[in-house]
């Protein structure tokens, strides 16, 4: 097991709005974290400084052992952004082809990719469409399948539930673990609890701090609840006392 | 690879969009077709005029092709006759004194009519004047003769005579005139001053319009995050935008180029390659300058906003009205104005005949703008990804 992405002490901000403050995090090759929050709270900001689209105000953020921003360093990277970014007069196999070129992979593996990555999301079938013609959920499904693509080391998923239905999302889990098991890094930001409770590793975020972090047994423990959500709605109101009292 | 793909994929995007192909294609012929046509008709423009109680042989001077002269009888006033019956004028005459009222909501028409009546005026002076000389003519050709009948009674002074009749040719020279042009022949009109601008400017402004709103639609859909979130370099991303649509630039340059030369029959003194490479400069421009923009936009409506402030100058600095005419505050405001450049050698190439040599100043200034696009562009990309 080795620590594949690490953000120590960072603070983050637009101007002079801080967005972001003192959040520590480390997850390892194999594991899957989840930021959960409410929107709002700094989650697409903590995922956009990792990728190293956001130089780091404060504090260190590196993947692979290596400090981002770095732009070489995204091909290792399968991004899946929380709006779908699709080319709607593409099919989704254009789509598919694209950006997996545009993440440096041969024609020759992509062609090998595709069917394998349009499977894990039912899509294997609709591929010729073109995304125009998709129901909302399916470009979700593409949009997951364009970040498994190119099979990279690290998956950063902007809330990759949305949209989905409970059967296709107990499959993308099955395929998340499956990934997780081969070694890959796995990192999602969510407001569903359900999937807070899949994951290996939570970290809540609310206003831009990290309210609690561990694992979802270890967080319900130690709250003294009975769930992942009761651990959030709890450790919220322990911020915001901690906030008045300031 | 990473470049190759990206043009193509602008392509195949943009041939899946027939409206926009149209815009890109149809849309400037047919806008120069329409102006084509618009300013052939406005050469044989004609004014009707109103005639009351008017001499009959100033009628009769002032009648030409292109004025319509109507008999009116009515008490009524010049005004309401005007008015009522929609005449670009009234004239009226009463003895010597003749009252020409103009309806003057058309200033070409009311210039027509001024014109006929101070021609038609002339003309009968000039008759009038031909009849006394005709007169003074055969009185002097009486004198002549009686005088030679002296002379020849008197003998040998026959020589005395000449002279005389040496004056009276003088009296009335008959000049023939010939025009030579420089630029043009005599079927110029003003579309042929226009066009070169006109060609220039339809191809900048649907350059601009098409690579503003192609990128603001990948800003707003939220792909180019997604592309930036590979490890394409930013300025891939600028140079892919700029060679896929440098390539539909470029075929649309051609056809309106092309279309003007073989539709609309217009003369090029210049080489045809030269018009090319300015309109190619031109569009390129015009392609940096839309993604430029479109970063200042957060929909299309907003890009559509830019219109009036980014491209509507241009065209009134681009040589349509003639830019060293301008106050003198004014005419550096032009020398900032991409279109200015284009404008200007185009017209010079077309209707002067300007060599590469001639036009390559104007040509690096526009290079000029095309890198200082080029570098805003590198660094308004950094917004989305700071590496």
């Amino acid at each position: 097991m080795t620590n594949t992405i690490q953000v120590s002490n960072l603070e983050q901000g637009y101007g002079r709005t801080v967005v972001l403050k003192d959040i520590n995090l480390t997850v390892t090759s194999g594991e899957i974290l989840a930021l959960i929050g409410p929107s709002g709270a700094g989650k697409t900001t903590l995922v956009s400084t990792i990728m190293g689209m956001l130089r780091p105000m404060r504090g260190q953020v590196a993947v692979l052992n290596t400090p981002m921003p770095n732009r070489p360093l995204l091909a290792k990277i399968g991004f899946m952004a929380q709006t779908d970014a699709l080319y709607s007069s593409l099919t989704a196999q254009e789509n598919l082809l694209f950006f997996g070129a545009m993440q440096g992979i041969s024609r020759k593996k992509l062609r090998e990719q595709i069917p394998h990555a349009a499977g894990i999301v039912n899509l294997v079938s609709d591929l010729t469409k073109q995304v125009s013609d998709y129901s909302g959920g399916m470009k979700r499904r593409l949009s997951l399948a364009i970040a498994l693509v190119s099979d990279p080391e690290i998956l950063i998923l902007d809330e990759p539930t949305v949209g989905i239905d409970p059967e296709l999302r107990q499959q993308i889990w099955h395929e998340l673990h499956q990934l997780a098991a081969a070694g890959r890094t796995i990192l999602l930001t969510t407001h569903v609890m359900e999937d807070a409770e899949e994951a290996d590793e939570v970290m809540m975020i609310r206003n831009g701090e990290a309210i609690a972090q561990g694992t979802p047994a270890e967080l319900i423990a130690n709250y003294g609840v009975s769930s992942v959500e009761e651990v959030f709605l709890k450790a919220g109101r322990q911020q915001d006392a901690t906030t008045h009292n300031d | 690879m990473r470049l190759l793909t990206m043009i193509k994929r602008i392509l195949i995007e943009m041939l899946r969009d027939k409206r926009t192909l149209a815009l890109m294609f149809i849309a400037p012929l047919f806008i120069l077709s329409l102006l084509y046509f618009l300013f052939q008709s406005n050469t044989n423009q004609t004014a009707t005029l109103g005639v009351r109680n008017v001499n009959s042989a100033l009628v009769k001077a002032i009648d030409n092709k292109h004025v319509k002269i109507r008999q009116v009888t009515s008490d009524t006033s010049a005004k309401s006759i005007i008015r009522d019956d929609d005449y670009a004028g009234v004239l009226t005459q009463k003895g010597n004194h003749l009252t020409l009222t103009l309806q003057n909501s058309d200033q070409s028409k009311s210039a027509i009519l001024k014109q006929s009546l101070q021609k038609g005026q002339i003309q009968l002076k000039s008759k009038a004047a031909a009849t006394t000389i005709k007169a003074q003519a055969a009185a002097l050709n009486k004198m002549q003769k009686s005088l030679a009948a002296v002379t020849r009674q008197m003998g040998g002074a026959s020589k005395a005579i000449q002279p005389i009749r040496g004056e009276q040719k003088l009296a009335a020279p008959n000049y023939h005139l010939v025009t030579h042009y420089l630029y043009g022949s005599q079927d110029s009109t003003y579309f042929d001053t226009l066009l070169p601008i006109l060609i220039g400017f339809v191809v900048f402004f649907f350059v601009f319009l098409i690579s503003g709103i192609a990128l603001l639609r990948e800003r707003t859909t939220g792909t180019l995050n997604r592309l930036l979130a590979t490890p394409i370099k930013r300025s891939e991303v600028i140079v892919g935008y700029l060679l896929g649509y440098g390539i539909f630039a470029l075929i649309q340059t051609m056809l309106v180029v092309l279309f003007t030369i073989y539709v609309f029959n217009i003369q090029i003194i210049g080489s045809i390659w030269n018009i090319f490479l300015i309109n190619i400069m031109l569009a390129v421009v015009a392609l940096t300058l839309g993604l430029l923009i479109s970063t200042f936009a957060s929909s299309e409506f907003q890009m559509v906003q830019f219109i009036p402030i980014v491209v509507i100058p241009q065209i009134f600095f681009s040589g349509i009205i003639p830019v060293n005419q301008m106050a003198d505050w004014l005419q550096p405001v032009a020398k900032i104005m991409p279109l200015y450049y284009g404008a200007q050698s185009m017209s010079n190439v077309i209707e002067k005949g300007a060599t590469f040599v001639n036009i390559a100043p104007s040509l690096g200034v526009l290079l000029l703008f095309m890198i200082v696009f080029l570098a805003l562009n590198l660094l308004a990309m950094r917004r989305y990804r700071q590496v």
